[in-house]
């Protein structure tokens, strides 16, 4: 252990950097719980996946934690109501989201009871069968909380199809600036290792591992105090490295073992789950409780009291952060306003957006920690290649993008990056690297999807030609069969007119 | 006499057997990248390139007098794909390509008479006689052949509006 066994890890996963993690002061500053605010703005899309359905209706009375949306399709997530209070719109509210764009969401009045509605728990999580543990995580409309958010149900009930061997607890959060997570371990370590275990029941797993990077011994300390009456969950220290956090290189550096380019960690027969979502099961599955909070990091030099407080789903940022003492007057302002961490986080263009499941930290910095400046050109320095933890050559994808050839750029392995920012941080000549390979990645988007329409417009225009043919034919045959029909109608007609033409002939032949 | 009909025979027929098979094996039918164009193209014959056509509009690419930018249903991601085929490379959209277009019906003036129902060749709008119609966005090629059609002018086309899943980040500005 020790030393030597830190060194072999370390020579695993090459690239990355070492940001200054400006965890400290707020990871040190107790947890705050906020009260639910007067309004509360619910989007109906906070995962990865299809948006759920609003099944309430304006006017309509909800509790806390009553489901008002139904999640769609195989990968989708349920929505439930943060407080109780009164449905007051459905519609389109401003996007948690770069482009500022709308989306819709559900917008409820806090009648500031905050009564919980009635809740199906379980006494003994590990008398349940894995499915139903799934089904329950699934109801309680539980994502994945590092920032991803995807629906935590479906890699719990083995939705993925491939047996699970190990379960990695992803406690690393090697975010710079973020702290929830080490506060959450600090602070509710019993709670999250309970979680941990019922992940363990429900994955059917050998054993977890709890990956915490070593600049967090206060956390260290209180997980391992925790797990101590359990022989199958271990913590593993892991050294201080962005990106340690990514699914693919913690996984690396807890088994050695790398998943395949385009591949997932199932098909090494590992699965991945951040330490707040071990928590949001616990609640889940032990009390029936659905997603309706989580913990987010308020930080930057701007902050008045940066902290980390348990904020209900659907506070509007500003509010977050009055609830913080809100902004310093001195530091110059506000020069960037982030929602996740500052390397992988979503810059927004205003605060009045609302916290959603996966958002983790909510960062207020000034113009010294974004440090900006002009940007000049690629001097070729190769800093980038280095960093890159998934060995890309990052200078070359952009020159690529740059000259508008993006499927060039795919070709030197624009999807397998992992918009981790390394290379940005590291650029001398501070280019925008990760806006390249963004903007690349949804021009290639943009094709494929263009691609796929035209495929469909093929299609249906086949169609209505051949649906017209039809027509045509079938109206012809309908001609022609009654076009027949009269002619033997009529040549049966004169048939029987020339019949009764003879006979009376006969008759009148006979007569006469 | 029977020596030189016999040869001249033999010969006719080994030539006329090698001619047979070149023709089976070497047989070219048309322009093979006209009929490949042609398939990728959206196929509904709207004439917005100014050809009779989507067949008229493939032997013009293929020929190199039109620009295999020059179908706005097919948007950009046809012209790439056409572009890449050719091995050409695409003239810079730029200011001038406003996205794709899609038709949309003002619901307070239709009055459902049906004719751009019969129009739109890949059934994308909705509706019966005297019921209010409606666009399938998805299944819209853009061809604008409703357009001319309605007598209350309530159909128009419209940019396809941007959604939260369809936003990307715009290419970063550089200098040097």
């Amino acid at each position: 252990m020790g030393i030597l066994d830190r060194f072999l890890r370390a020579a695993h996963f090459s690239g990355g950097v070492h940001p200054d993690d400006h965890k400290r002061p707020a990871a040190d500053a107790p947890l705050r719980v906020m009260p639910p605010p007067a309004r509360v703005y619910v989007p109906l899309v906070q995962h990865i996946g299809s948006p759920a359905r609003a099944v309430v209706a304006v006017g309509d009375l909800v509790k806390k934690g009553q489901r008002i949306g139904e999640p769609q399709g195989a990968v989708s997530a349920a929505i439930h109501a943060p407080t109780s209070g009164r449905v007051v719109a459905i519609g389109d509210i401003v996007a948690p989201h770069p482009s500022g764009l709308p989306v819709r969401g559900i917008t409820i009045a806090s009648d500031g009871r905050d009564e919980w509605c009635e809740l199906e728990g379980c006494d003994d999580p590990f008398a349940l069968d894995p499915a139903e543990i799934g089904r329950r995580v699934a109801q309680a409309g539980v994502v994945g909380l590092g920032g991803a958010a995807f629906p935590s149900a479906v890699k719990l009930s083995g939705g993925l199809g491939a047996r699970v061997e190990l379960l990695i607890i992803n406690a690393s959060e090697c975010e710079p600036f973020l702290s929830c997570d080490d506060r959450l371990m600090r602070d509710r370590a019993a709670e999250a290792v309970d979680g941990i275990a019922i992940m363990l029941h429900a994955t059917g797993a050998r054993e977890a591992r709890i990956g915490i990077e070593d600049n967090k011994p206060e956390a260290i300390a209180a997980m391992r105090v925790a797990v101590a009456g359990q022989s199958r969950i271990r913590v593993e220290v892991i050294p201080t490295r962005y990106p340690m956090g990514s699914e693919k290189h913690l996984i690396l550096v807890l088994t050695g073992r790398e998943v395949p380019a385009e591949g997932r960690p199932s098909d090494i027969g590992v699965v991945v789950h951040n330490v707040g979502t071990a928590m949001a099961v616990r609640n889940a599955v032990r009390f029936g409780r659905p997603l309706v909070s989580r913990l987010v990091t308020v930080n930057g030099a701007c902050v008045r009291q940066p902290g980390n407080v348990e904020v209900p789903i659907g506070t509007l940022a500003g509010e977050v952060l009055a609830f913080c003492g809100g902004l310093r007057a001195d530091h110059g302002g506000p020069a960037r306003l982030l929602l996740g961490g500052p390397m992988t986080g979503m810059q927004v263009p205003t605060l009045e957006v609302p916290v959603i499941k996966g958002t983790g930290g909510i960062l207020v910095l000034d113009a010294a920690e974004v440090g900006e400046g002009e940007g000049g050109p690629c001097i070729r320095c190769g800093d980038c290649m280095r960093a890159c933890p998934v060995g890309l050559l990052p200078l070359e994808i952009a020159a690529r993008v740059r000259a508008g050839e993006v499927e060039k750029a795919a070709g030197f392995g624009l999807v397998d990056c992992i918009a981790c920012g390394c290379c940005a941080y590291v650029c001398p000549s501070r280019i925008p690297l990760v806006q390249f390979f963004h903007h690349a990645k949804g021009e290639l988007a943009a094709r494929a999807r263009g691609t796929q329409r035209n495929e469909t417009i093929r299609t249906l225009t086949r169609a209505k030609a051949e649906r017209l043919e039809r027509d045509e034919r079938d109206k012809a045959e309908a001609l022609a069969r009654r076009t027949a029909a009269s002619l033997a109608a009529a040549t049966e007609a004169a048939a029987a007119v020339e019949k009764a033409a003879a006979r009376t002939n006969e008759e009148s032949g006979a007569c006469a | 006499m029977l020596a030189a009909i016999l040869s001249l025979t033999i010969l006719g027929a080994v030539l006329g057997a090698v001619l047979g098979v070149a023709n089976r094996f070497f047989h070219v039918e048309g322009n093979p990248l006209v009929e490949e164009i042609e398939a990728l193209m959206p196929g509904s014959n709207c004439g917005q390139c100014g050809f009779p056509g989507c067949a008229g509009a493939a032997a013009a690419i293929a020929a190199g007098t039109a620009s295999p930018a020059c179908c706005p249903p097919g948007g950009r991601s046809l012209a790439v794909t056409i572009a890449q085929r050719m091995g050409v490379s695409l003239a810079p959209g730029g200011a001038d390509d406003p996205g794709p277009l899609v038709a949309d019906i003002d619901e307070s003036i239709c009055i459902g008479c049906t004719r751009c129902i019969r129009a739109c060749p890949t059934d994308a709008i909705l509706g019966g006689p005297k019921q209010i119609h409606n666009v399938l966005r998805d299944a819209c090629s853009g061809c604008a052949q409703c357009i001319d059609q309605c007598p209350t002018e309530a159909m128009v086309m419209q940019p396809v509006p941007i959604t939260l899943q369809q936003w990307f980040w715009p290419k970063p500005a550089l200098q040097g």
